[in-house]
């Protein structure tokens, strides 16, 4: 990885006062990570460039680590040698810690001139792409210059790579743009090779000081400086990751951005949660099973009820368990509402003797994200086993996807549903259902309906 | 089934039944415990003052008397649960006290025996006086003795099965306990059985069914009736010394129930076979004990036809139908026979619900529409080890489901009368001369959806949960016991629930490999040297190299026909097979696509005549599939081919940055020199996974290399050595066109250094060419070395391929050296379990397993791949 800093201010060579470099000298550095050398390609009156060159140790990055599994630093292939990332943060402030702090003993003058100044960064991983770039650096006043590399040449089908040359110029402190240089650096590349620990927090309020508070994108800055860790159960998932998956597959169910922000402005998600919990109130139900109960939204929604005397929620995901009893506070829950709730780790495709003996289950956007083949164990497991007296399932209704601007034709709201239902497949399935099993079964829309395709979202409310 | 007297024991033993709950009764002082102590294993004696001292620290603390009664039911009820004699050392003179323990035996099926001491009031006082310890009341031995006197008449009335009296303290000294096997259990007696279904009176289609199996049945006519006529008898033995097993129901509704009944006795009476009552036997009995029953079901044609039979023999008829035992656990506890079967918990013990189990089914108390009782269906949910044969229940054929078969195939309905063989689980039948009886029930009424599925795979659509999830211990025929830890199951429900392919087509799952040693070649990571090393070491004499293609690993299953799947997977739907991944994925996400290269393997194996060779007309094959980018597409864009983009672009701008310094005289000829190698190396690091890569517009750019024919009808061929495996696969490509690809191999004798030499040769040129480099496995699929079971491959990769695994730059000397400390014994570890579930989830399906038992061992294999081990080994 190689940063060049130039200045045309002249005398140029005064670059390497505040630097604490002299440009004459080809001096190394010993980091944890590797090593750094400072060297200057062009020494003159007019233009001066020193260069930070970063020989990032990439057995070292994966040896030696707790964790030899997951996350990119698990990987011998990995770009963390060649990109701009926190490991150039850590080594300038390492390597140009007096200038980044503002010293500078012979000459200390020179410290809040604002000169003429250009940064070129050989590869930053944008991810986010130029858009990001012009995001995080026009609003402090830089110029910017970036190319963009191909993914590989010979392969033109594979399209572009999130690397970009860039140059940015400026005319300010060396000392704050070493500071923008260190904060920005990481976020871009939305990734930190160390813990992040509350003392994350402070570095960032330092180096930001007198700039972050006023940034525009500050909220984005800082979500991506203070990135959270994997969990364990996360790794363990991903071990068992085909590969031909991207990483989004895998997470799909615990995040669906996409989806929300499609249905966010119909404020769906709290549409179809009451729609749920008031069909389930009326039912007369008081012991309920959420199944596919995610993080925990309808279980939270359910407890304020006091008919719910019971409110049991299963998920397939561990991952999704855990946030959901973060969410819910179980742990300090009082004994009396704890003794209302219950979240179980299964799967709605194996039979479950913990489910049976409920009043009503709930699978809410639940089916569509079972194989089609699957989709029968799924139907004995909750009518013909659990067999709750009453069931309601919402789903999507893929008639009214036309009206998602965002949305492409023929594209699902999700990565992960294996199918989207029109509201007459839906009947057609429900009414199956309900002559296999006893049951008897009414559909209603959630959301406002749309004269032609109907409502965003449809429920079927089984009794029996 | 009713001896056990009130014993007032003078001398002699007290036999109590091997699995039972002996209750000791007697007053504080009058010596249970060393009575307890000297008969019982400490383990097996609960004593309600030990845990009085558990709960409370004090073993004479009265308070905690509930407290410790509360722990002392507990544990009995556990050792119970869990078949284990178990001895309650506590006074029990009040009646109460014994009501619990007696409820506490009726549930767990456990024989409640008594043994009492009743010991003169002195000698228990004086004994109480010697402990410090008892400090309670005068009144209180009086008290407790009063208590016990008043009991003993009824004890037996209460339920208690054996009661010993004890009143003499020198007898009490000399007794001694023996410990009595229960009449059910006859585990010694291991077979061969012809286990024979419900006969109903029908003698001729029984003599014809024993000669059919090969019994010779002699008969020979006696004095028998009471006119003075004559009788037959029959003498029926097995030259290969086989024993029959009659399941019940002898008796009513056919033609000759005598005749059977003869034949039956006969043979019991001599040994050459074993019977188990039937509900009809039952209520013939109580009839000809005088009870009132109801004349009904055929009981009155039995009556009618053994009028006129002696006095004598009515009695020895009484006899034996009263001498007949509920069920039989036999052959090492492997097989139980029951007339109506019997449940996992009920079997070996003994109760009057185990009886009525065995006798009548799991009855509900409803009717049903014909009048007849409903049964829940007990073997649905039977999860037990051992084989259950029973009948009952007529149906049109005797089928398999979750080990259990019931075999009454309604002769005397004019169905047919059948044997099942044991332990060749061959069924045997003959058909009914005539309709003898008008079934009340038709015998189709059963769930029999019209399909062409067994009653097992139609069982077998749903799994349960507690088939796979938590810890899990999984017995292989290759490795005994292996753990699947919970953590692991946690991962593997998630993957199979949300990304498998149907379950019933997962019958094996891929183990993962381990490579070789590191070697010391310079510049090289892997050499052959080391993986012939380890098979030599480890005791093997020749193996076998084949090519490792770098494509990703797939396992197919191809049938002959379309109605295959339906009849041996119980998938209904179209196809011929199916393609799926090492984590149980689809492995194509177009069906089209997957159902042409189906196709046209199975048009290969046609032409190349396997079908017919191997008598099957499904295959399971383990492939690699190329290439490489159709599945790692992601993996290419999202890790691989940014790498190098990265690497290139970086380390491009550094060396001419570094020229630039140079040039104006810096120093950093040796920064330069650095990077400019960096750069070539990067350069290299992409060709390597760009000979991977090529794009995938039909079925034509596929290649797809089977390398185990890892099963097929009847058959796992793991007992075949890689030779055949890959002669058998070579016919196939030869006649699969530009499609199918046989992998090149080379056969190496380990005690042959030319040998050796020259496959290494040949790894140096293929992997020179970019090769992926190649596997070595022991000549025979399964091959035990002289520390147990081989590693069954062993992969040695290239060192072009390997930068891919290791990063663009790990050839450098100072990377390759820390590269050559790995550690390969947890892979190793995992991949020979893997392999044993593998092998074992095959075997299981070859041999129409129920799923969850095949389903248990895949998705064992699903959870240790969740184990965290190094990736890149």
């Amino acid at each position: 990885m190689l940063l060049t800093i130039s200045t045309t201010r002249e005398p140029a060579t005064d670059l390497g006062y505040l630097l604490h470099k002299h440009p004459d000298r080809v001096q190394e550095f010993d980091l944890a990570f590797g090593s750094a050398q400072v060297f200057y390609p062009e020494v003159g009156p007019e233009l001066c460039t020193a260069a930070l060159l970063l020989d990032v140790d990439p057995i070292g990055l994966v040896r030696g680590r707790g964790s030899e599994t997951g996350g990119p630093l698990g990987r011998y292939v990995n770009d963390r040698p060649y990109v701009a990332s926190s490991f150039l943060s850590v080594a300038i402030g390492r390597v140009f810690g007096t200038a980044l702090s503002g010293t500078c003993k012979q000459r200390p003058e020179l410290v809040a001139e604002a000169w003429p100044l250009q940064v070129r960064l050989a590869v930053v991983p944008a991810r986010g792409g130029e858009a990001l770039l012009q995001r995080l650096f026009e609003p402090l006043g830089y110029s910017i210059v970036t190319h963009r590399h191909p993914l590989d040449a010979r392969h033109e089908e594979w399209g572009a790579s999130p690397y970009f040359t860039v140059t940015l110029t400026k005319t300010t402190t060396l000392r704050e743009l070493l500071a923008h240089l260190y904060v920005l650096i990481p976020v871009l590349d939305d990734d930190k090779h160390y813990y992040i620990g509350v003392d994350e927090v402070d570095k960032l309020l330092r180096h930001g000081a007198g700039w972050l508070a006023n940034h525009p994108a500050r909220e984005e800055i800082a979500l991506r400086s203070l990135r959270r860790q994997r969990s364990l159960a996360r790794m363990a998932l991903e071990r068992l990751r085909d590969e031909d998956e991207s990483e989004s597959r895998v997470e799909a169910v615990e995040r669906s951005a996409v989806e929300e922000a499609l249905e966010q402005p119909l404020r769906l998600h709290r549409v179809r949660l009451d729609a749920v919990r008031d069909a389930l109130h009326d039912l007369g139900a008081k012991r309920v099973l959420d199944l596919g109960c995610g993080e925990g939204k309808l279980l939270r929604l359910l407890l304020r009820d006091k008919q719910f005397e019971c409110v049991v929620g299963l998920d397939t995901s561990i991952r999704c368990l855990e946030v959901a009893a973060e969410r819910l506070h179980l742990d300090e829950m009082a004994p009396r509402m704890r003794e209302r709730v219950e979240l179980l780790h299964g799967s709605l495709t194996y039979r479950d003797t913990r489910l049976e003996g409920f009043d009503a289950a709930a699978l809410v956007e639940v089916i569509e994200h079972v194989e089609p083949s699957r989709l029968s164990a799924l139907e004995r497991v909750v009518f013909e086993h659990a067999r709750p007296t009453s069931v309601v399932v919402t789903t999507p209704n893929a008639e009214y996807n036309v009206r998602f601007a965002g949305l492409p034709a023929g594209r699902f709201r999700h990565a992960d549903h294996r199918f989207e239902w029109t509201r007459s497949e839906f009947a057609t399935w429900a009414a199956s259902v309900s002559e296999r099993f006893g049951y008897a079964s009414t559909i209603a829309p959630i959301g406002d309906v749309d004269d032609e395709v109907g409502s965003p979202c449809q429920m079927a409310v089984f009794r029996r | 089934m009713s001896n056990g007297r009130i014993s007032p024991v003078k001398n002699m033993e007290i036999k109590v039944p091997e699995f039972s709950l002996v209750v000791m009764v007697g007053v504080s002082g009058s010596g249970k415990s060393t009575f307890a102590r000297k008969h019982f294993r400490p383990t097996e004696v609960l004593s309600s003052d030990a845990f009085r001292a558990l709960v409370a620290d004090d073993d004479g603390d009265q308070s905690a008397t509930p407290d410790a009664f509360d722990a002392l039911f507990h544990v009995a009820g556990i050792r119970l649960r869990n078949r284990r004699l178990t001895v309650i050392d506590a006074t029990n003179t009040q009646k109460e006290a014994r009501r619990g323990l007696l409820e506490l035996a009726r549930r767990y099926h456990a024989l409640p025996v008594a043994i009492v001491l009743d010991m003169p009031n002195k000698i228990c006082m004086d004994r109480n006086r010697e402990r410090p310890d008892r400090a309670f009341g005068k009144h209180v031995i009086p008290q407790q003795a009063s208590q016990l006197r008043r009991s003993l008449r009824g004890l037996r009335r209460e339920g208690f099965r054996h009661v010993y009296v004890l009143s003499d303290p020198k007898v009490v000294d000399r007794v001694e306990v023996e410990r009595v096997p229960l009449w059910t259990d006859k585990r010694s007696e291991t077979g061969p059985f012809d286990i024979i279904g419900d006969v109903h009176g029908c003698f001729d289609e029984l003599r014809a069914l024993l000669e059919e199996l090969g019994y010779r049945v002699d008969v020979r006519r006696s004095e028998g009736v009471d006119d003075g006529g004559l009788s037959n008898e029959f003498d029926v033995t097995h030259p290969e010394g086989r024993k029959a097993v009659f399941l019940g129901d002898l008796v009513d509704r056919g033609p000759n129930v005598p005749d059977v009944l003869r034949l039956v006795m006969n043979m019991v009476q001599h040994g050459n076979a074993l019977c188990v009552p039937g509900n009809h036997e039952v209520k013939l009995l109580r009839k000809l004990n005088g009870k009132n029953v109801r004349v009904a079901h055929g009981l009155a044609q039995t009556l009618e036809q053994l009028e006129g039979q002696s006095a004598t023999w009515m009695s020895e008829l009484r006899h034996f139908l009263d001498g007949l035992v509920s069920h039989y656990v036999l052959d090492h506890g492997r097989l139980i026979v029951a007339h109506a079967g019997l449940r996992e918990d009920l079997q070996g013990r003994a109760s009057a619900t185990v009886r009525s189990f065995a006798l009548y089914g799991d009855t509900t108390g409803e009717i049903d529409e014909f009048g007849l009782p409903v049964r829940h269906d007990w073997a649905k949910e039977y999860r037990g080890k051992a084989m259950v044969v029973y009948g009952h229940t007529p149906t049109p054929e005797a089928e398999w489901l979750n080990r259990t078969i019931c075999i009454d195939t309604g002769c005397v309905f004019g169905g047919k009368l059948t044997a099942l063989r044991y332990p060749e689980q061959e069924l045997v039948s003959v058909p009914a001369r005539e309709v003898w009886c008008e079934p009340v029930r038709p015998l189709e009424s059963e769930t029999s959806e019209p399909s062409n599925r067994t009653a097992q795979q139609q069982h077998d659509d749903l799994l349960w949960l507690d088939d796979v999830a938590g810890k899990r211990i999984v017995s292989t025929r290759l490795r005994p016991n292996i753990t699947i830890r919970a953590e692991n199951s946690t991962a593997a429900l998630e993957v199979m629930s949300r990304f498998a392919i149907d379950p019933r087509w997962l019958i094996y799952l891929p183990p993962t490999m381990s490579p070789c040693e590191t070697s010391t070649v310079d510049e090289y990571l892997e050499y052959p040297t080391e993986a012939f090393a380890h098979y030599r070491a480890a005791g093997i004499e020749s193996v076998v190299c084949q090519e490792k293609h770098m494509g990703s690993r797939a396992v197919v299953i191809v049938c002959r026909s379309e109605e295959v799947p339906a009849r041996r997977f119980g998938i209904e739907g179209n196809g011929v097979g199916v393609c799926f991944t090492r984590t149980g994925r689809a492995f194509f996400h177009d069906d089209e696509l997957e159902r042409a290269l189906l196709v046209h393997l199975r048009d290969a194996i046609e032409a190349a005549g396997l079908w017919d060779e191997l008598t099957t007309d499904w295959i399971c094959l383990d492939c690699e599939l190329m290439p490489w980018s159709a599945k790692a597409q992601a993996l290419i864009l999202e890790q691989y081919a940014p790498t190098g983009a990265a690497g290139r672009a970086a380390l491009r701008e550094a060396v001419s940055t570094l020229e630039r310094a140079a040039d104006r005289g810096a120093d950093v000829a040796a920064q330069l020199e650095r990077h400019r190698t960096r750069l070539a190396m990067l350069d290299r690091y992409v060709e390597a996974f760009d000979h991977y890569c090529w794009p995938v517009a039909s079925l034509s750019d596929y290649r797809l290399a089977p390398f185990h024919v890892l099963a097929s009808e009847g058959h796992v061929h793991v007992d075949r050595d890689h030779v055949w495996h890959m002669q058998k696969i070579a016919r196939v490509c030869d006649r699969g066109g530009a499609l199918l690809h046989a992998t090149p191999y080379r056969v190496v004798e380990l005690s042959d250094p030319a040998s050796e030499a020259d496959a290494t040769a040949w790894w140096r040129q293929r992997t020179d060419e970019g090769g992926e480099g190649m596997v070595v496995k022991p000549i025979d699929f399964v091959a035990r070395g002289n520390r147990g079971l081989a590693q069954p491959a062993i992969k040695c990769r290239g060192p072009e391929y390997l930068r891919i695994i290791y990063g663009p730059e790990y050839r450098a000397p100072e990377h390759l050296a820390r590269l050559r400390q790995r550690a390969l014994s947890s892979k190793r570890s995992l991949a020979i379990r893997e392999f044993a579930l593998g092998v074992e989830a095959l075997e299981r399906f070859v041999r129409k397993d129920p799923l969850r038992r095949v389903h248990e061992c895949v998705f064992g294999v699903l959870a240790l791949e969740s184990e965290p081990i190094d990736p890149r080994l």
